[in-house]
This record gives structure tokens, sequence and C-alpha cells, in this order.
């Protein structure tokens, strides 16, 4: 039995879980201290994805109060003041304790099945990089009670406006450095993990392709997050010890802290990328009973992925009043993306070819990844072009592109995820209607927020706005609708997998046939406790 | 299925929202004003039929394969899993594509960088939450004023029915002669502000501290709206950017106009004003410039936004206030207005503060402010 039932059953069905557990290995601790103390990967990965659903709440909150004012023009429920504060935590909750952790969470749980090894290489370490996240996400959500509330600057931190917030700037500021440790202490981890705990046999180019996405990600986090913590200690220093990195009257520069921030920031945009075409390209080849086409393409797509990504940051920045050799410089740079992300797509869909294909749940959203995922990478090629996004920059369409990648991209692949994954974890089946309408729910509602949202952008509509002139009300009504339909249908994704936790049916052994890395070939299902305690034999 | 019913039942309302909102659907680029917004507009339309095309092909294939190569119609999985020269033309064909993209792109960059030899140059400052206009060179050289939105507080709290140009309205538009290159340099004094003008396909941050520039040509007369688009604090939403095209001998006119109203406005800094007169005259220029913050009842919305009620400053010596409205307070949201306010309207504005919601501590001449200024 997986672990997960205790998080919510532990009052009733403990004695019938233990039964289930087979030898103890529990460790010294059960209850409550087991989840504080744990070192154990499966553990760790339970704790980081349900702290994650638990962000996804807490900033899908935010999203409503924001789709609520915005229904309607005028001033209705929420202050501008607010309003802001609701944008800024929306977005690094999202970012930072949603999607971010989801992945860590996969990676803790797959990464040692997926290699044959006993846990990740440190695993003291692995439980202190989660217990670092709820005091960052205290942190955050506290910041709303600080005198002045919480930042109300977007969750891009631009200065000077930071210097003009609050405590609760300060505050974010702690959260944002407390996250970094976590995410670096994280990938540390899980690059040794990978590179030196592979059972023998398992040489670099058989690990699942989900490995060799996360190995190249915790690099990018490595390389990236110290730069954000720089950014953000720039901006304390400058609001309470009289520097003025980013104050021209000093001798600073505003603009600075976008360069400092956007080098961190598009690299981000990818370590949340990354990992969720990973998971897709474990979840396609399964049900289409077919190797995944082109692995080693693969691999190598997402390297140049990852090293373009540290070269093209600017161009969330064509409006500063760059010199042109720099705004061409970084619009070739850009589209040269499109090439390696160009080749995963096609490599996706000739693995589907020909292939005996069978549509449930994690199918059905790897398929809505894959259709929206490229249509957002689409969009992005729209704003890569300098002219264009003069027209677009900062504007709702800017916000549909990047909700298409962070929520059809990043979010649709965890849904894919947890529902390919939750038999092999739990030993229990989740429930196909659900599940189907639950994806069917989520694709409607998804598009219905944001697919309109390209329109508002075009016709001129601001980012970040509380109100809006009158000819924007149509879409933003619509939008509005989707997003509460959109809520609710994470409701019934928690149903669905509380559900499947208390009452699933027995899963077997080998529950998508077309499934072929070493947790579904040489482990029982549910995966046990420990696992590979001995490395497994690879021919 | 209760799913579809849930389905029916929101795309109804959808409909329902479509239909109860009396304004056309505004779904695409304003209709260019400019070779370079027309440019723009070209670009996206060649990039956007590019993509169609494309997203088609792969997805045709996808679509095809979910219906011909199903399990449930027993078709057997192949094995192939490798091919070397499908994956060089899938790799080789899009970066010639983006070649092919590239190409016309660049050309428009460079022209839209391009801001030499203008005919006029207007700077336009960001403040929290309103634009500054100086024509510096050019035609009208020396005009200077404050835009800010002109829409009653009333429509905004909904406790008026809004306007046809809600939000999009300011008290002094920008005008500009048709036809000839406007080159504006950008710039703000406390936060990044960002001036966009749609119809010109023309954008450029205001950056504190530092001058930037951008450009356009007119081609057509009329009035021209848009909005701050860089989050610049609570108001960020409320600062509007109205621009008025007019013919060459219109805007002769508008700035022989501009200017004698310019002489007429000046007032004399060493009137002695009654104070009845001075607290009315204050009034007015609180509710253009301070109330966002600090609120029609002057208690503010603290801490960001302190009370002026009862406040030390308020109530306290008179040096303290007008130093204060003089030169704000760096690192909050209290700008300096000894810039855009005479020393009439600080006089004004001070006594009012010290004179309204039960303050009463003397009212401040004109020629005090003077004094202070440094």
């Amino acid at each position: 039995m997986s672990s997960i039932p205790h998080t919510h059953d532990h009052a009733h069905d403990h004695g019938h879980d233990h039964a289930d557990h087979g030898h103890g290995h529990h460790g010294p601790y059960g209850g409550l201290m087991r989840w504080v103390t744990t070192t154990n990967h499966k553990d760790i990965g339970t704790l980081y994805l349900w702290f994650s659903f638990i962000m996804f709440l807490t900033g899908g909150f935010m999203a409503l109060a924001i789709r609520l004012e915005l229904f309607s023009p005028g001033l209705q429920f929420v202050d501008p003041d607010l309003f802001n504060q609701f944008i800024t935590m929306h977005g690094l909750i999202m970012v930072f304790g949603a999607i971010m952790p989801a992945f860590v969470g996969f990676a803790n749980w797959q990464i040692p099945m997926m290699i044959g090894a006993p846990d990740m290489a440190f695993a003291r370490l692995n439980n202190w990089s989660f217990w670092l996240l709820p005091f960052a996400a205290t942190l955050l959500v506290l910041s709303f009670f600080m005198p002045g509330g919480a930042p109300g600057v977007g969750w891009t931190l631009y200065a000077p406006l930071t210097v003009q917030m609050g405590i609760g700037m300060d505050l974010t500021i702690f959260a944002v450095h407390i996250l970094g440790m976590s995410s670096i202490l994280g990938s540390i981890n899980i690059i040794t993990t990978i590179l030196n705990m592979r059972a023998p046999g398992m040489t670099m180019m058989r690990l699942p392709l989900f490995v060799w996405t996360w190995l190249i990600t915790a690099y990018l986090l490595v390389a990236a997050m110290p730069v954000l913590a720089g950014a953000v200690t720039m901006t304390l220093t400058d609001r309470h010890f009289g520097t003025t990195f980013f104050n021209a009257a000093g001798g600073g520069d505003p603009v600075l802290y976008q360069h400092i921030f956007w080098f961190f920031g598009h690299p981000e945009v990818y370590i949340i990328a990354l990992p969720a075409f990973g998971v897709i390209s474990q979840v396609i080849p399964a049900f289409s009973r077919k190797p995944l086409f082109g692995y080693a393409s693969m691999v190598y797509a997402v390297a140049a992925i990852a090293i373009l990504s540290f070269i093209v940051w600017a161009h969330h920045m064509y409006t500063v009043g760059m010199p042109v050799t720099g705004q061409l410089f970084f619009m070739y740079a850009t589209t040269l993306i499109a090439v390696p992300t160009g080749v995963k797509v096609f490599n996706w869909v000739a693995t589907m070819w020909k292939g005996s294909l069978s549509f449930e749940t994690p199918m059905l959203f790897a398929l809505g990844f894959l259709f929206l995922f490229t249509l957002g990478g689409f969009t992005g090629l729209v704003l890569s072009l300098v002219p264009v996004d003069i027209q677009l920059h900062d504007t709702y369409y800017v916000v549909a592109h990047f909700h298409y990648v962070m929520v059809a991209g990043a979010l649709f692949s965890a849904f894919a995820g947890i529902y390919f994954w939750l038999p092999k974890w739990t030993g229990k089946m989740y429930d196909e209607t659900l599940g189907q309408i639950h994806f069917w729910l989520t694709l409607f509602f998804f598009n219905m927020i944001f697919f309109v949202q390209h329109f508002l952008g075009m016709a001129g509509m601001p980012r970040r706005i509380p109100d809006y002139p009158l000819m924007f009300e149509t879409w933003n009504k619509i939008s509005s609708i989707g997003a509460f339909g959109f809520g609710l249908s994470q409701l019934l994704f928690l149903y669905v997998v509380l559900k499947c936790i208390r009452s699933g049916a027995p899963a077997p052994q080998l529950p998508w046939e077309g499934a072929d890395s070493l947790e579904w070939t040489h482990l029982p299902t549910p995966a046990p406790y420990h696992t590979f305690e001995t490395p497994p034999v690879l021919k | 299925m209760r799913g579809s019913k849930l389905l029916s039942a929101f795309a109804g309302l959808a409909a329902l929202a479509a239909a109860g909102s009396a304004h056309a659907l505004a779904w695409y680029f304003q209709s260019p004003g400019s070779q370079l917004a027309r440019d723009i507009d070209h670009l996206h339309q060649y990039v956007m039929w590019l993509i169609i095309v494309i997203f088609v092909g792969v997805f045709g294939f996808m679509f095809y394969a979910c219906y011909a190569h199903r399990k449930s119609k027993g078709h057997p999985a192949a094995q192939f899993h490798e091919n070397t020269t499908v994956e060089l033309l899938w790799t080789i064909i899009p970066a010639i594509i983006l070649v092919g993209i590239a190409w016309p792109v660049t050309k428009v960059v460079i022209a839209q960088k391009d801001t030499s030899s203008p005919d006029l140059t207007i700077k336009v400052t960001g403040y929290q939450w309103k634009w500054g206009y100086d024509y510096i060179k050019g035609e009208g050289e020396g005009i200077s004023f404050v835009s800010m939105l002109s829409t009653p507080r009333e429509q905004i709290e909904n406790k008026a029915p809004k306007g046809e140009n809600y939000l999009l309205e300011v008290d002094n538009e920008l005008v500009v002669p048709v036809g000839k290159k406007i080159r504006m340099i950008t710039t703000a004094a406390d936060v990044v502000h960002s001036w966009w003008m749609p119809a010109f396909g023309a954008k450029q941050d205001a950056i504190p501290g530092f001058l930037r520039d951008l450009w356009f040509r007119p081609e057509i007369t009329g009035t021209f709206r848009s909005q701050c688009v860089e989050l610049c604090g609570k108001e960020h939403g409320f600062m509007p950017i109205v621009v008025r095209v007019v013919s060459s001998e219109d805007y002769t006119k508008w700035v022989g106009e501009r200017q004698k109203a310019t002489l007429a406005q000046a007032e004399d800094p060493n009137k002695k004003w009654e104070s009845p007169d001075l607290v009315a005259r204050g009034e007015k220029v609180y509710a253009a410039n301070c109330v966002a913050c600090h609120q029609a009842n002057g208690r503010g919305t603290p801490p960001a936004f302190p009370p002026l009620v009862g406040s030390k400053l308020v109530t306290g010596a008179k040096e303290g206030h007008i130093d204060i409205v003089l030169n704000g307070k760096p690192n909050t949201a209290m700008q300096a207005f000894g810039k855009q306010l005479s020393d009439t309207e600080i006089a004004a504005v001070v006594s009012y503060e010290r004179n309204s919601w039960g303050n009463k501590s003397g009212i401040v001449q004109p020629a005090e402010v003077k004094a202070r200024r440094k």
C-alpha cells in the first residue's frame, strides 16, 4: 500500500494499511512525526504532491477573486490595491508553490524507481528540501496580513515599484530566498542520484526520458535560482540599506533589475516545461503501445532548449528600449527555440503514428497537452517577433500565451502523470469515467478562460488592470465564467483522487500494457515502501 | 450525462453574457493609423497564416492517427522508432521557415527604431498616475501640460452610468499634426510606466531616470485611445493615453490658443487670497491629484496611504506640509508635485487639507510656497 492514505485516512484505516505493508518499514515514528522525519523518497514525493495541490487551490482562489472583479467594468468586489496583491501572489504561488513542487514530487517518486535506485542520494537533505516549502508558503500568505498587505507589484517584482511596498514585500523576498534554497538543494539531490545511483546496465542513453528531462532541469535550477536570489537581495538592500542598484538617482538602473530577473525568468519557463515534456514522453508511448520515436533526438532537443533558454531572456523586455542590435539578437535566438521544440512535437506525433492507440485519462491529458502547448508555443513565436511584440507586450495576449504554456502545458502534464502513476503509487485504480469527465471539463473551461484572452490582448486590454473600458466586457464575462467552471472542475479531480485512494478497485500488476520503464516491469503494484534495495539486473 | 448538462448550462450562460453586452466585439488590432502599425498588422497576419498551415498539418497527422491507428479498431502497433533522415528534415525545414519569417521582420524592426529627424519632439513623463507632456522641439515648443483620467469617480464606483469612453478619456489630450514624424521621449518620475498608442504601432516603457524614445507618423486625423501598460501601482488601470491628430492648420490654431491660455492662466504668486476662495480652489486640486490615495474623506488607506485627518504633518507647522507636497516622500507613492502644480495650486491644496475634515490649522498663501521652493 502506498503511503498516500495516511494523510487523509489516518483515523479509519490505519490498521488495514499497516497489514498491507508487509514488514515493518516505517522507521521509528508513526503518525504525524512520520511525515516530519521521513527520509523515504516516496513519502517525500507524496508530501510534495499534496503541498502542491494545496497551493494550487490557494493560488486558484486568488485567480477566482481576480476573475470575479473582472466580470464587469467598474470596481465591485476587490479594490485596486488588493487586486494587485492578488495578481502578485497568484503568480508566485502558482509558479513556486504549485507547479514546481508538483514536478519535484514526481521526481521523488519516480526517479529512484525508474533508474533502479533504492532512494535519493541525500535522503535527509531531501526531507529538508521539502520542509522548507511550508515555511516559505506561510511567509507568502502572511504578507497579506502585514500593514500595507502583500506586495502589489506583479510576480516579476519589478523595481522600483517594489521599493514603495510595505513589510509584506520583505516577507515575500525571504519566501523567495527559502523557495530558491529548497529548489537548489532538491536539484543537487536529483543530479547526484541520476549520475551515481543508476542500476548496473542503466546507461545514460537508456534513461527514461522523464529522468533525462529532470537531469537537465536540475542543472537549470542550480544555475538560475541563485540569480533570482541575487535580484531580490538587491531589492532588499535598496529598500532598507540605502543601496541604489535600481535607482537612477544613485547611479543605478531600474532596467538592470529586469535583466537579472529574466536571466532567471526565462530558464524558469523551461524548468517548468521540461519535466512536463518528460511526463508526456512516458505517457504517449505507453498508450500508443510503441516505443518513443527518436529517443536520442528527444534528449538532444531537451539539451538544446536548455542551453538556448539562457540567451533569450531579453525577449521579455523588447519595450524597455534596447538598441536595435540587441532586439535583433534576442529575436533570432528566441525563434531558434522553435526548432528543438518542433522536433519534440514531431517526435511525439511520430510515436503515435501507426501505434495501437487507446485513450484513457492520462493519454487524454497528454493529447490535450500536445495540442494546446503547441498552440501556446505558436503564440510564443508571434510574441518573439519584435514589432508584433511591441503591439502585444503587457496585454492579455501575453496572459493567454503563458497560461497555454503553464496550464495547458505544465498542469495538463501533471494531471497526465498523476492518472498514469496513481495505480503504481496506491495499488488502486481511479474511476476512469470520472477521470475522463475531469479531462473534458478542464479542457473546455481552460479554453473558455484563455482562448478569448488572445482577442482581448489584440484589441488592446492591458494586463494587471482591475477595471477596463466597455468594449472588453464580453470576452471578460466569458473568461470569468470559464474560470469558475475550471475551479469547480478541479474539486472533481480531488474527489477522483480521494475516491481512488479510499475505495478504488485493486490495480492490476501492469495497468497500462504499453508502459515499459522499470517501475512497471521490475516492481510489484503497488510499489512497496522500499524498492530496489538490491539493484535490478538489466539486460 | 451530468457532465454534458453542466457543459451546456455554461455554454448558455456564456452566450447570455455575450448578448448582454451592448458593445461590438473588439477582437483584433485597432485599425492602423500609421505605416508602422500597418506593417505590424501585415507581419502578424503573415505569421498567423504560416502557423495555421503548420498547425493543421501537424495535428492533421495526430488526429488521423487517433482515428485510424486505434486499438479499438484492432490496429496493430508498429515498432519503428528511429529515422535519421526524418529527424534531419524536421530540424532543417523549420529552421528555413524561420529565416523566411526573420527577413521581413528585421526590416520593420530597423524602421521602428529609427527616430532620427523628427518634425516634432515631445517629452512624456509618467507619474503615478498621470502623464506629463512637454513639447520640446518643433511647432508648439514650450507647451507643457499634465494629462489625467477625466472619467468621474462615480462611474468607476458604479454610482453613475458609464460613458462611451469610460476609462479612455482625459482632461488634456495630446494634440499632434497629421502626416508629421512625431518623436516621443519617454521618462518617468517614480516607477516604470509604459506609453502605448496601438493605432500607431508605438509602445515604449517610461523609465525613471532614463530617456528612451519612439516615433510615429499619423496618417489620419481623429482621436486615438489607449492606456498605460506597465503595472505602476494602485491606479495603474486609471491612467489613459489619448492622442488627437489634427490637420496642420488646426494644429497651428491649437498651438496659438494653448500659448495664449498659458499666459492668461499664469497666476501672480504674490497675490493674497481670501481663505474660502483658496480652500474652494484647493478642493478641486485635491480631487484631481490626491483623492485616489488619500480618499475623499481624507482618511487614506493606511498604512500605504496615510490619513490626513488629524495628521501631525497637516495640523503642524506649515513648512513641513508645504515641503512634502513640493518634494514628495522618497520610496513611497507620495510624489513631488513641485513641477506639476503652480505655487497657487499647491497653496490651495495645502490650505484645503488644513481646513477640512475637522482640521483647523490656517491657510497658506502662494508666496509662502514660492519661498519654500529650492
